[in-house]
């Protein structure tokens, strides 16, 4: 299996195809419904100021992002009181609701890798040409088995999103996933409306 | 005086989390076999069991969304369900703090997590019904977000689909609901499916079948029938264990009917997901025992 370090090059990411089943290693940040939103809001399409420490939190997590990889992960975090951060449970979210602001996310930060399940639509796959970029599905629910990826939690900003929203900056070493959406506009999530498709028409077709 | 069980309830969701049913697990290792080696499908679901057996032996959430725990109390005449309560939710709070649980309760006004898993008189959710008898029971559910969202609500006569009101009908809006999810909510999942009742109890009687192990068979025939035949014709869309494109896309099928009034027809689908986490807890003699 194809072992991938971040960050990634675009000739690295324009040689995957769908289907093809990856390790990643290096850095990545979780995000989800609620940083995403605070992206575009605050530094993208800036229609609300930064606040507090909105400006030191981007600083920070531009220079990771680029090239990089963003994580679709609510995970489940030991240590909270501690600050000795672990991640116990770490499966991916349904990205799906992040596809109004990820390709713009991906433009902005030079984002090589969206890691999530379910897949995203048209915007992102037309990001992911351009930037480019792939999507790499995560195995949904295999969350202890992911969080084995996880070697060190270096960090959290957005805490006060709550846990599952915040952004966790980690390191990972073999983390399980395939490619689902590549920079060539193939979709797997796309073949598999379209034939899923056939079939319930035949379906319903029939009493 | 009545028994503190908040011990006990601690446990019941820890086991909840952490602990995949027996019932599920067999199925899982069923849909493994249909799958070809070196296919996305299979990987996926091999995957998936070595993290349920990890989940097991590390006493650590099977998945990252816990969910929003739903409880069903069935407790004999003179218990106090408002010392339930309490207990129940002391042992949310508890299992929270131990990680079995994310904390999953977020204001929905002013957008933030409480912290502790506990929200309103909703979350968690706790039903309570007398019985008759000596035995207690607590049935848990953990129903996380990502299937929660791929859920749905027909009315019949949908006419996009051509559905009447009947179990023809019910079939096939119980189909385009599954393709419509196209495996989100986690895929090989499980239908719950409620025929009737008003926009509420639809939906909560929906997830309520959940509560049925995988093998049963519906008393009713004619419904046990449709339940096969909606497993089987859901999984010849081929969308498969994650969407990956399969031959799993769901594991059963469980249907329960409901009054209703006449000017309403309302077909409710719950999908639940492969991470099918449902326990039970009974206290009998003073004697505690987990299913």
């Amino acid at each position: 299996m194809r072992s991938l370090n971040i960050p990634i090059a675009d000739d690295e990411i324009r040689s995957l195809a769908v289907g093809e089943p990856v390790l990643l290693n290096g850095i990545i940040l979780t995000g989800r419904d609620a940083v995403h939103k605070w992206m575009i809001d605050t530094f993208i399409k800036q229609t609300r100021p930064p606040q507090d420490a909105d400006l030191e939190v981007y600083a920070a997590i531009k220079p990771l992002l680029d090239g990089g990889v963003i994580y679709h992960c609510g995970p489940v975090v030991s240590g909270l009181d501690s600050g000795d951060y672990r991640f116990v449970a770490a499966g991916p979210t349904t990205s799906i609701r992040e596809e109004p602001y990820q390709g713009d996310v991906m433009r902005h930060f030079n984002l090589k890798g969206v890691v999530g399940k379910g897949g995203m639509g048209p915007k992102t796959l037309q990001a992911c040409r351009e930037v480019p970029g792939v999507y790499f599905h995560a195995i949904g629910g295999a969350a202890s088995l992911i969080a084995q990826s996880v070697k060190k939690v270096l960090g959290v900003y957005k805490l006060e999103f709550g846990v599952p929203e915040a952004i966790w900056v980690i390191e990972v070493k073999d983390f399980p996933v395939v490619v689902t959406m590549d920079a060539h506009d193939s979709s797997l999530h796309a073949e598999i409306e379209s034939s899923s498709k056939e079939v319930l028409d035949e379906l319903l077709a029939t009493a | 005086m009545q028994q503190d069980l908040t011990e006990a309830i601690l446990e019941l969701v820890r086991r909840a989390a952490t602990d995949l049913p027996p019932d599920v697990e067999q199925s899982l290792h069923a849909a493994i076999e249909e799958e070809q080696p070196g296919t996305a499908a299979r990987g996926a679901l091999e995957s998936i069991l070595q993290n349920v057996n990890l989940a097991r032996e590390k006493s650590t959430p099977i998945c990252q969304d816990t969910g929003t725990p739903i409880f069903y109390v069935y407790y004999p005449e003179g218990w106090s369900t408002r010392k339930l309560r309490e207990q129940i939710r002391a042992a949310v709070a508890e299992a929270t703090a131990r990680t079995y649980l994310r904390p999953n309760a977020v204001d929905s006004i002013n957008g933030k997590n409480s912290g502790n898993n506990l929200g309103d008189d909703h979350f968690p959710s706790i039903h309570f019904e007398e019985v008759d008898g000596d035995t207690l029971t607590i049935d848990l559910i953990l129903k996380g977000g990502g299937c929660e969202n791929v859920g749905a609500q027909y009315k019949l006569p949908d006419n996009r689909l051509g559905a009447g009101r009947d179990l023809a009908g019910v079939r096939k809006v119980v189909l385009d609901a599954v393709y419509q999810a196209q495996g989100k909510g986690c895929a090989p999942g499980v239908l719950g499916v409620a025929i009737g009742g008003d926009r509420g109890s639809s939906y909560a009687a929906s997830k309520e079948v959940l509560f049925r192990t995988l093998e049963d068979q519906n008393p009713d025939p004619e419904l046990s029938q449709l339940e096969n035949r909606l497993t089987e014709e859901a999984n010849q869309l081929g969308i498969g264990p994650m969407g990956f494109g399969g031959k799993t896309t769901v594991l059963g099928t469980k249907i329960t009917g409901l009054h209703r009034l006449p000017a309403s027809y309302f077909v409710t689908v719950s999908y639940m997901c492969w991470a099918f986490r449902r326990r039970r807890m009974t206290l009998t003699d003073g004697e505690i025992s987990y299913g």
